[in-house]
């Protein structure tokens, strides 16, 4: 088959950000500025579909690669896609697009000032291009300039708004970011002096659980669990997250921390599967099953409707750092296979999909309360109906109620855990819905109580109604996550044969 | 023990002397400048794999080394604007507080 290997999809798909990166930055103030942006985010929507409908149309999602200048993997740079990145792509495409369309919104003079819509488009591309480098990279060493892209990126996004506290957050996801890709660079150093090659599949094929081997896999792991916040290297996360303007907290949330975790679980997995062990994924487990605990009941105490969020996001991370133990120890110890693979990588994709739904329709209330406090939240609902509804089904999702991409998500870790024996994760899963349950009913039933807060009320006018395009992006956004609930075969089919697809 | 050993080992040296920086200083100044001690040990690690005999050298590591020198740079000039930015607004509030303070004194004189 001659699709995507010989077609130009793949470098396109990471050269459109960057092109439209350079370009939001030239055009400036032009009042077409928002216009260029959507034509961009449709253009690169339109260019991840018929990139996952040519990925699909090949036999048996077979990993295709790109070589790039015709040199070929020792020397050259290789793009690589398989089911699992394909999915990653299309999340990220489809994100872009919706998100994009939100933010000529947020950004237009209504909301903001100018001048902040200024600095986010060519920001906003360069994170974008980024985490599309990242997932079709076959590269050790590119992967890690394009960490250091998403993480410069992200870092000055979160800053935009300027205040102290959000300079500070930014300052320190930035610290912590450049840390963490110190050490996957040393990993990396250690990985060539041993192997001497870049290539993520030459480096499988001669992997030899040697003391090197396990070193790199070590420094990995620390490095990007910090980037991932696995729970208690957490404590940058819900600051960064909460003090970035709206539609960054939805992609910081749904997508950057998931660029780390699709590296780990590569090199976890595939590349360097030999010299992870049953007690090491026992650990992460652990730490996964602390995270959702920690992150919930901080969850519940927080005042602040995007710390919230935020700390929702650090115990949904959690859920997936179950899937270490569950997939090392269901398939006999070989590697990232079976349903445990697909419950983890269906679970990001739900996560991704609720939690920006769910930031978006927060941004929208906060807009139209004039803060972000939870109790002022109260009786919401009757004058933003539509947006309470939109936190709710992500809500839903999130807690793993039916119908809902939550639901299958948290079914299938289930059904996984007691079908490999290990029920002590069942008990994590339930507790953590509740706990769940317990943060997000907190802030509904303060939505759907009846009159309004008089403390301050008077001297604050309530802004006006949500732009309706704000409004319907965070609806399509449920409503996707809905339909992810009727329709998962689909996604569980495209991750299935990863191992096929990415052992060499 | 050869010489590129030696150096290797230096590098890592300095990767954990950074490392501990970062994690002990207090300032964010010394953080920022603890991030940079761990990457130059990085760079001299790889520097010192690129040499495979006298006179032979392996270019791959040279070229990632200068890839990383560029986003050291940019990070670094990144964490000082920040760093910068958070100072300027905590003189201009502690300015703000004095000059309040200030006033009262003057309406009793």
């Amino acid at each position: 088959m001659n699709g995507l290997s010989s077609s130009l999809f793949l470098p396109a798909i990471v050269f459109l950000p960057l092109i439209a990166s350079i370009i939001a930055f030239l055009v400036g103030r032009n009042r077409l500025q928002g216009r260029i942006n959507m034509l961009f985010a449709l253009l690169q929507f339109l260019l991840v579909i018929l990139t996952t409908v040519l990925f699909l149309s090949e036999q048996s999602y077979q990993s295709s690669r790109y070589v790039i200048g015709g040199w070929g993997a020792p020397l050259g740079i290789d793009l690589v896609v398989d089911g699992f990145s394909i999915l990653m792509i299309a999340l990220t495409g489809l994100l872009t697009l919706l998100i994009s369309a939100y933010s000529t919104s947020y950004f237009s003079e209504q909301f903001s000032s100018e001048q902040k819509g200024l600095r986010f488009w060519p920001l906003w591309w360069l994170l974008i291009a980024g985490l599309n480098a990242l997932f079709v990279s076959g590269d050790a060493f590119n992967i890690y300039v394009c960490l250091e892209i998403i993480g410069l990126s992200a870092a000055a996004l979160v800053a935009i708004q300027g205040t102290r506290a959000a300079l500070e957050a930014a300052l320190r996801y930035l610290l912590v970011g450049l840390l963490g890709s110190l050490f996957y660079l040393l990993a990396i150093a250690i990985l060539y002096r041993t192997h001497g090659t870049l290539d993520l599949m030459q480096i499988a094929a001669s992997a030899d659980n040697g003391l090197p081997d396990k070193v790199a896999m070590i420094l990995i792991a620390i490095g990007l669990l910090l980037k991932i916040a696995l729970f208690p290297l957490h404590f940058w996360l819900p600051q960064a997250h909460a003090n970035a303007p709206t539609p960054v907290s939805a992609i910081l949330s749904a997508l950057v921390v998931k660029a780390s975790l699709y590296v780990l679980i590569k090199f976890w997995f595939d590349i360097l599967g030999e010299t992870t062990t049953f007690g090491a994924s026992q650990v992460l487990g652990a730490l996964g099953g602390a995270a959702i605990l920690y992150g919930s009941w901080s969850a519940f105490r927080a005042t602040q409707l995007k710390v919230l969020i935020a700390y929702s996001t650090v115990a949904q991370l959690g859920y997936i750092f179950l899937l270490f133990p569950l997939s090392k120890y269901a398939v006999g110890g070989s590697s990232f296979s079976g349903s445990a693979s697909q419950a983890a990588i269906y679970f990001i994709v739900a996560h991704a999909c609720a939690k920006a739904a769910m930031f978006l329709s927060a941004g929208n209330l906060i807009l139209s309360q004039g803060n972000g406090e939870i109790a002022q939240l109260k009786g919401i609902a009757t004058r933003e109906p539509l947006n309470v509804l939109v936190f709710a089904i992500a809500g839903i999702s999130l807690i793993g109620l039916p119908p809902s991409a939550g639901f299958i998500a948290k079914w299938l870790l289930l059904t996984t855990s007691i079908e490999s024996g290990q029920w002590w994760w069942v008990i994590v899963v339930i507790a953590g819905g509740l706990f769940g349950a317990m943060y997000l009913f907190k802030v509904l039933g303060l939505a759907f109580t009846s009159g309004t807060v008089d403390t301050g009320q008077g001297n604050k006018q309530p802004r006006e109604h949500v732009s309706g395009v704000m409004t319907a992006v965070a609806m399509i956004l449920a409503i996707i996550t809905l339909a992810l609930g009727f329709n998962a075969e689909f996604i569980l089919n495209i991750s299935n044969p990863i191992v096929e697809a990415s052992s060499v | 023990m050869t010489s590129e050993l030696l150096y290797m080992i230096a590098g890592l040296g300095l990767f954990s002397i950074g490392l501990s920086g970062v994690l002990i200083a207090g300032h964010v100044m010394r953080k920022i400048l603890a991030l940079n001690v761990m990457g130059v040990g990085i760079f001299m690690f790889l520097i010192a794999l690129a040499r495979k005999s006298e006179s032979v050298f392996d270019p791959v590591p040279h070229a990632m080394v200068l890839t990383g020198i560029v986003i050291a740079v940019a990070g670094t000039a990144l964490a000082l604007n920040l760093m910068v930015r958070i100072h300027n607004i905590d003189e201009t509030e502690l300015e703000r507080t004095r000059q309040e303070s200030a006033k009262p004194e003057k309406i009793e004189l």
